[in-house]
């Protein structure tokens, strides 16, 4: 595996009962890149993002991520489940910001923020706060440290959610579906920070129907139908150029 | 009708020193055994969530049981039962001046024992009842199981379960008259002693009722008050409005 690459998914599958949600899935990211990830709902996207920090176990195939097989160890040649501690441990380095948000609702923003960092790198308080601080600073919200979730709107959830995966400076950040949840009017503040965070050289992937936020942040798009990667290549060719007939029924539809 | 208000009165306004230990007693029953039903019962419901299936299947017997049988049989069953079995006999144990009698003992663990099976159900609800998202949240972040409940769950499921807490509280003050079976002296059996030489049964009856109705009601307005202050999502409980003033003008 070469350095410059993040993610090593190699011909994953994945079945949800007699579902066959991923087939013969590889799928790779290089450090720094951005990727969106496109496709009809149903088509696996979600999944392949879930299985990358093994919130989704595979069936077959194997997920390599920042040099470290994700969720299975190899013994004797075959790959055995992990422990839920080491799993744990894998997970420090990818980080997720969900559709729903997430945000622990048991605690203001600013502990929302700092509580991982300090209990799983170690960071003391203050500087967990500190820095926790300067990430809400980040995201648009410096005056929303004493907020808890319920106080605050969907896009500033949301942001605050991006502020939380950051602080564990994470090698690679997902993103299922951010903004699917918005209000229409919130949609560009969340999109905003995620361009600020690409152009900073941040590695993502992320899972979206927002065809803009594709066409102008992301260096690959990669298309999924039925579970399979159907196409992928630079926005440009894949929005003006589709050369698969799905892909460009799916682009018929969204752009329309 | 026969009744006598200046002996209710008396009762009720200056009761018997032995009336007032009894009532000691229940306060010190109710409120350990709920201590250590909470405690007991946090096990058993993570027995009862385990993936172990051996763990799961010991936990769900123990709340079935115990839920199956009544506490006045459980109560004689671990007192009485066990110590003629010669399986095991509570010994009264001295520290200093205080005497910690077997029966107090035993009547403890029992209600202890019958409350961990009823906690353990709330637990696993409560946890059930806290979204998913709180859960993949934690994990995504790289938070191991405990540390996910301790932080994440935990916190959030006690806000949930807090008016069944309630409850069964309420339910432990008056289920300490059982004790009485096995001698302890809590308020029921006092009044029976007191009943027995001068047979104000009306009076004396009403006078306990009162006095539990009492307890009942001030547990009440405490669980009033920690409902308001323990709401889900109500932050001004957690920080002073003055402080989170401050936080603004940062």
């Amino acid at each position: 595996m070469s350095d410059d690459l993040l993610i090593e998914a190699t011909n994953i599958d994945k079945w949800f009962g007699p579902v066959k949600v991923l087939d013969d899935v590889s799928f790779k990211v290089k450090r720094g890149e951005v990727v969106v990830l496109i496709g009809p709902s149903g088509s696996g996207k979600t999944t392949l993002l879930r299985c990358i920090n093994h919130l989704e176990t595979v069936q077959n195939g194997r997920i390599v991520v920042n040099g470290k097989l994700i969720g299975y160890r190899e013994r004797n040649g075959k790959l055995v489940s992990d422990r839920e501690a080491n799993i744990a441990v894998q997970r420090r380095d990818v980080g997720m910001v969900f559709q729903r948000f997430n945000l622990f609702a048991n605690m203001n923003a600013l502990d929302n923020i700092s509580l991982a960092p300090q209990l799983l790198r170690g960071t003391p308080k203050a500087e967990a706060q500190a820095q926790a601080r300067a990430l809400l600073a980040r995201v648009g919200l410096p005056e929303k440290a004493a907020a808890f979730p319920v106080e605050l709107s969907g896009g500033q959830q949301q942001r605050v959610a991006i502020a939380r995966a950051l602080a564990m400076q994470p090698a690679v950040l997902l993103f299922d579906e951010p903004t699917s949840a918005l209000d229409p009017e919130m949609v560009g503040e969340v999109l905003s920070v995620m361009r600020d965070l690409a152009s900073s050289g941040m590695t993502m992937v992320v899972v979206t129907h927002e065809m803009g936020f594709a066409r102008q942040v992301a260096d690959r798009v990669v298309v999924m139908a039925e579970g399979k990667i159907i196409e992928e290549g630079p926005p440009e060719q894949i929005f003006n150029h589709p050369s698969h007939p799905k892909t460009q029924s799916l682009l018929a539809a969204v752009l329309h | 009708m026969n009744f006598d208000w200046p002996y209710f009165w008396a009762q009720l306004i200056t009761p018997s020193g032995a009336f007032l230990e009894g009532l000691g007693l229940t306060i010190i029953m109710s409120v350990s055994a709920q201590l250590l039903g909470f405690i007991i019962g946090l096990a058993v419901a993570f027995a009862r969530m385990s993936s172990n299936k051996y763990l799961s299947i010991l936990a769900a017997s123990y709340i079935w049981i115990i839920r199956g049988t009544p506490l006045l049989v459980q109560i004689v069953f671990i007192y009485t039962g066990l110590a003629a079995a010669g399986i095991l006999r509570f010994e009264d144990i001295t520290i200093g001046d205080i005497t910690f009698p077997g029966n107090l003992q035993a009547g403890i663990l029992a209600l202890a024992i019958n409350e961990a099976a009823y906690m353990a159900e709330i637990y696993r609800a409560g946890i059930g009842a806290v979204d998913r998202g709180q859960f993949e949240a934690a994990k995504a972040l790289g938070m191991p199981p405990i540390m996910l409940m301790r932080h994440i769950v935990l916190p959030q499921a006690f806000r949930i379960i807090l008016l069944p807490i309630g409850n069964q509280f309420n339910i432990m003050l008056k289920n300490t008259t059982l004790v009485s079976v096995i001698g302890v002296s809590e308020m029921l059996l006092v009044t029976e002693t007191i009943n027995s030489a001068t047979f104000r049964t009306f009076e004396l009856y009403s006078v306990l009722g009162i006095y539990f109705l009492l307890l009942t009601s001030l547990w009440n307005i405490f669980m009033a008050w920690a409902e308001r202050h323990f709401a889900l999502g109500r932050p001004a409980a957690k920080s002073p409005p003055a402080l989170a003033a401050l936080e603004i003008a940062k």
